[in-house]
């Protein structure tokens, strides 16, 4: 299947939203966790597609997601990059796509992991947690107690 | 005056060049220079009479904030801090602090910090030493955030390895004992990656160094893991030895599977170089036979006394940085 053909068939599945957020490129089996990570409560109408045929992303299969009338925040664009990195960011005025990111791992990120260890200070008064952040495997160490979390850790402790 | 003030101040005050932090609070952040430096000045405050130390933090305070008890540590700051000269204030036990009141651990900083010139402190939870240096304007000097840093222990480790065996350079130490618990063990064997030591680490299987540590270590340093010790005597300069911690494990029976494990003693040290020293963080339990003690091997009393002229040499570093 050609790219035009992916489009097609993907429209059929999804409505192009004219102002808004679309999420494209996330791994699949990653498009939910991000639904709860970025929370859809805003009144604003969302659309989701899973386990979509592509040929850029890794393992050929993809998720999407569409939010109308919502542009995404440096916090929330750490937290897609931390899950989904690779997944490409467009932002649509009008029905253009007026900015296309495309993300990569940060080198840290603020506020928006939790500590996994109960003894870390971070658990126990009310500070933002601060986290360097390592490639190959990916690794999130707290600047606090310096316990390092692995990617699977990572996806448990972000803050939702 | 002022002039005469200028010229002391500049005399004083420290170069980047020669200490790089603000703070001490993880051996991580430590350059092998930094390191170096802190070794050069406890070597030169060692060798000071007692009115010359004197002189070095006079009328300075020095706030000793321990909010977890502890004696060796806490003594050991504190003495060191009257020896230099300076003022101590604190407190021994968090329970008479307004940390009982309610009061975060941020704003106890924050406060002290207007009284203090240094800020020595030990607390139970892992963390608060990284988070006290972003409260205070004051430098934090850490003596053990919970299972984390204890970055003088380290420190003091490293001055008594230079000052009895030697060299720090391209050392063949061996770690005894608990290596998965024991955060003295990591954090020596992290900092002595910038000295290119060859590292055994000769523990039961249960407890084993740190995958982590270990992986970290083997990037600059050869690496063996074994359970034999005395295969492993003759090879090495120094014998890191460490208590199994009772504390540690869940349950009795898995304690008293390893408890013995490593017991050192004067026969199994028949085939050691002659120069090889025995160190222990201390407070040992049976893990060395007093019968060692005796023998040119034994350095770790003299190691818990290195924790004077370390911990002095931090404080006069500190009272010079500029934070």
């Amino acid at each position: 299947m050609n790219k035009e053909e992916a489009i097609k068939k993907l429209k059929v599945r999804v409505t192009p939203i004219g102002n808004g957020t679309a999420i494209d490129h996330i791994p699949a089996g990653m498009g939910l966790v991000l639904v709860e990570v970025l929370g859809m409560n805003s009144g604003n109408a969302a659309a989701i597609a899973l386990n979509t045929e592509s040929s850029k992303t890794e393992g050929k299969r993809k998720d999407l997601i569409l939010m109308e009338n919502r542009f995404l925040n440096e916090e929330e664009l750490n937290k897609i990059k931390l899950i989904a990195r690779n997944a490409t960011v467009n932002t649509i005025k009008n029905f253009k796509i007026v900015k296309k990111e495309k993300l990569d791992l940060p080198e840290k990120v603020q506020g928006i992991l939790q500590c996994i260890n109960p003894v870390c200070i971070t658990n126990h008064e009310d500070i933002k947690g601060k986290f360097t952040i390592k490639k190959n495997p990916v690794k999130a160490k707290c600047i606090y107690c310096e316990t390092s979390m692995n990617e699977k850790e990572i996806k448990k402790y972000i803050k939702k | 005056m002022r002039i005469k003030f200028f010229l002391m101040d500049s005399k004083n005050s420290l170069k980047k060049t020669d200490f790089s932090l603000t703070d001490v609070i993880s051996i991580y952040d430590f350059s092998k220079n930094d390191i170096l430096y802190v070794l050069k000045r406890a070597k030169e405050i060692d060798a000071m009479t007692a009115e010359q130390k004197n002189k070095l933090l006079q009328n300075k305070i020095v706030a000793s904030m321990f909010f977890e008890p502890s004696t060796r540590t806490r003594l050991s700051f504190e003495t060191a801090a009257q020896a230099v000269g300076a003022k101590v204030i604190g407190f021994a036990d968090a329970g008479i602090t307004s940390a009982k009141k309610g009061e975060s651990f941020s704003d106890t900083i924050k406060t002290v910090s207007n009284y203090a010139d240094i800020l020595v402190m030990r607390h139970p939870l892992s963390g608060t030493a990284r988070l006290a240096s972003e409260a205070s304007n004051k430098p934090i000097l850490n003596g053990g955030d919970g299972p984390n840093q204890h970055p003088t222990q380290t420190l003091l480790d490293l001055y008594t390895i230079q000052k009895f065996v030697g060299k720090l350079e391209n050392l063949k130490i061996g770690f005894v004992g608990d290596l998965k618990y024991g955060r003295t063990v990591h954090s020596l064997a992290i900092a002595l990656t910038h000295f290119g030591a060859e590292q055994y680490y000769i523990s039961p299987e249960s407890l084993k160094m740190p995958k982590h540590i270990a992986e970290e270590v083997k990037e600059k340093c050869k690496v063996h893991e074994t359970e034999d010790l005395e295969k492993f005597i003759p090879e090495v300069d120094v014998l890191y030895m460490t208590r199994i911690q009772k504390e540690r494990f869940p349950d009795e029976i898995e304690y008293n599977k390893v408890k013995d494990a490593y017991v050192l003693n004067k026969a199994m040290l028949k085939n050691a170089k002659k120069e090889m020293k025995v160190m222990h963080p201390l407070p040992r339990v049976n893990e060395i036979s007093t019968d060692v003690d005796d023998t040119p091997h034994a350095i770790y009393f003299q190691q818990t006394a290195s924790g004077i002229p370390v911990r002095e040499a931090l404080l006069d570093i500190l009272s010079r940085v500029k934070k």
